[in-house]
């Protein structure tokens, strides 16, 4: 039995390909039903639908063989005891702090309105700024406006919802992408299994990525 | 103030059921060392901070709970991790020239719980084996360390085994800075191809060693790893040669010991790299994500204590290994017979009941007036009067 974690939406959409390159294919589609389990073309492979803050901890705990997770999502749930053989890069994206267009330039202590807590206070430390991390859990782009922080510390695509808002991007903090993870003592345990899905994956990537 | 029915975090108690399957295994596994000539030691909860910051210790700092001695103002530590104190044991208060086998059970403390196991009280249980550096004490530690498994009867055991030498010997050949092996170790623990790729080429580096370093996160699984290692290291120095060749015979032997045991390879393992300086190993289990024992050789540590004595040894947490086997064995839920007796002062009841508790059985002997009979208590036998003699009826 071989379990793969993933997150809905993006990230499920654009691992498909990949997963198919490993002759995984799910019978169930997400989108159309509530399964939280879903079958594939082979008896003894299962995905679990959960959310993708979720997948690090059900792969770290071998609820789950294998996940796939975004590489912000690793860095804040702090991934040292999973192994992250490949970088699929899909969902890429970029981290940035994000601010009033016209705000000043940080000062030496400001307020950061994120979900990446320990992200955030790690950047800013490095930088030597003293920060005051608000956790909220969504409309980052909100605190600014409103007067709840001086910045944003977020994932940005196209960052037409910072414009929208009036804010803008400013610093990278680092470049994102997707990554397979693997619970340690399943690659001890399922070598075999595991080591063909890694390479199958592997072959299906562009160069670049692998 | 706190509710008083509720315990700290990660805080446990453990009650009878539970009980009664730690302490049997507890007992079993500690009889098993001992006929291995392994000698119980038992050191104290509460040792000078620098004393368990030694060897793991210093892995663990986070994790040691931290007091001050109101006598000598120093600090103090409740400990995280025994193995430093047993390594005192052997060096500093018992002094043997030979090799010398200790083994220990008793309660560790962590601060903050295991970011997988919540509990903050394990149990921790193990041996140890100092003053021999070759590959038979590390094929004696492995083998005790499976005999303790075999007594959970655990199945589908899995062992993987591994030689912190060989990237210790990469990175002093290569001659990386400090920042350097932190930034590799970190990369290589979760086996990050991708981010190892970045971080390779940056290095000002020959491509002797970038092909080396670019192989490591693949240096592992069954018995072909040897021959890849070997092809891919061929022009490594002799120190990683030699690690290889350690790790070779003794996973021979292993084999041959245990023919259906499941053993993998990985030269990559950096688990405990602060201390290890040899032969790594891990017992794993399908159904439980991470090991359930672990151990390795740390020849180094008895530098602190004023004697250099090699060393290896192994350790598990009792708790886990119970709740494991209470899973997968039905023979550890099976409870002891219990027999009920009435509270007459009699004389021969007396004697009976000292006469069947002598053979080990359990009497629950009735008080005067109490609530509760016979099958409150689950007893499968009671002894009642007949004909003027007390006997025994199965319930």
């Amino acid at each position: 039995m071989l379990t793969i974690a993933i997150s809905k939406g993006r990230i499920y959409e654009e691992a498909l390909p990949l997963l198919a390159a490993a002759d995984i294919v799910p019978i169930d589609d997400p989108k159309k039903c509530r399964k939280l389990i879903l079958d594939t073309n082979h008896s003894d492979v299962k995905l679990i639908i959960i959310r993708a803050t979720d997948v690090p901890t059900f792969v770290e705990y071998g609820a789950a063989d294998m996940g796939i997770a975004g590489k912000d999502v690793l860095i804040e749930h702090g991934a040292q005891s999973l192994y992250e053989p490949l970088d699929l890069g899909i969902s890429r994206c970029r981290l940035m702090t994000a601010a009033h267009k016209d705000a000043p330039a940080f000062g030496r202590r400001i307020r950061v309105a994120t979900k990446y807590v320990k992200t955030a206070q790690h950047y800013f430390s490095s930088q030597g700024i003293q920060a005051e991390i608000i956790k909220l859990y969504g409309s980052m782009e909100l605190a600014p406006l409103v007067g709840l922080a001086d910045c944003i510390v977020d994932l940005v695509d196209t960052g037409n919802t910072l414009k929208a808002n009036g804010l803008e991007p400013k610093d990278l903090i680092m470049t994102i992408s997707s990554r397979l993870i693997v619970n340690k003592a399943s690659m001890k345990m399922k070598h075999q299994q595991i080591q063909t899905v890694i390479a199958q994956i592997a072959s299906a990537l562009p160069a670049t990525a692998a | 103030m706190a509710d008083p029915r509720l315990l700290p975090d990660g805080i446990e108690e453990i009650l009878p059921e539970d009980a009664r399957i730690i302490e049997a295994l507890r007992r079993r596994i500690l009889d098993l060392f001992v006929t291995w000539g392994y000698e119980r030691v038992t050191p104290p909860l509460i040792d000078y901070l620098s004393t368990l910051q030694l060897g793991s210790g210093q892995d663990l700092d986070l994790q040691t709970f931290k007091l001050i001695d109101q006598l000598s103002g120093s600090m103090l530590g409740i400990r995280a991790d025994m193995t430093p104190q047993v390594a005192r044991i052997d060096a500093h208060q018992l002094g043997y020239e030979w090799p010398t086998r200790l083994c220990y059970a008793g309660t560790i403390v962590h601060a903050r719980g295991d970011a997988l196991d919540k509990s903050r009280t394990p149990i921790q249980i193990g041996s140890e084996l100092y003053g021999y550096a070759g590959t038979d004490g590390d094929l004696e530690i492995i083998k005790l360390m499976l005999e303790m498994l075999a007594i959970t009867g655990l199945q589908e055991l899995h062992v993987d085994l591994g030689h912190v030498g060989v990237y210790r010997g990469l990175v002093n050949e290569a001659g990386l800075s400090t920042r350097q092996i932190t930034d590799l170790f970190d990369i290589l623990q979760r086996k990050s191809k991708a981010e190892l790729v970045v971080f390779i080429t940056q290095l000002d580096l020959s491509d002797r060693f970038k092909t080396m370093f670019m192989a490591l996160p693949d240096l592992n699984g069954g018995r072909e790893v040897f021959a890849k290692a070997r092809e891919i290291l061929v022009k490594a120095g002799v120190s990683v040669q030699a690690a290889i060749d350690d790790l070779e015979q003794v996973s021979l032997q292993l084999e041959q010991a245990f023919p259906r045991l499941a053993i993998s390879y990985d030269l990559a393992e950096l688990r405990g790299y602060h201390y290890h300086t040899g032969i790594v190993f891990a017992a794993f289990v399908p159904g439980y994500g991470r090991e359930i024992a672990r151990g390795g050789r740390y020849d180094n540590i008895g530098i602190d204590f004023g004697r250099e004595r090699a060393a290896t040894g192994f350790s598990a947490d009792l708790k886990v290994l119970a709740r494991l086997s209470k899973n997968n064995n039905n023979e550890a839920k099976s409870l002891p017979e219990k027999i009920f007796a009435p509270s007459d002062k009699d004389e021969a009841l007396g004697e009976l009941i000292r006469d069947l508790r002598a053979e080990g059985r359990v009497v629950i002997q009735q008080l005067t007036g109490q609530s509760g009979a016979a099958k409150d208590y689950n007893c499968t036998a009671v002894i009642f009067k007949e004909n003027q003699s007390w006997v025994l009826r199965p319930l």
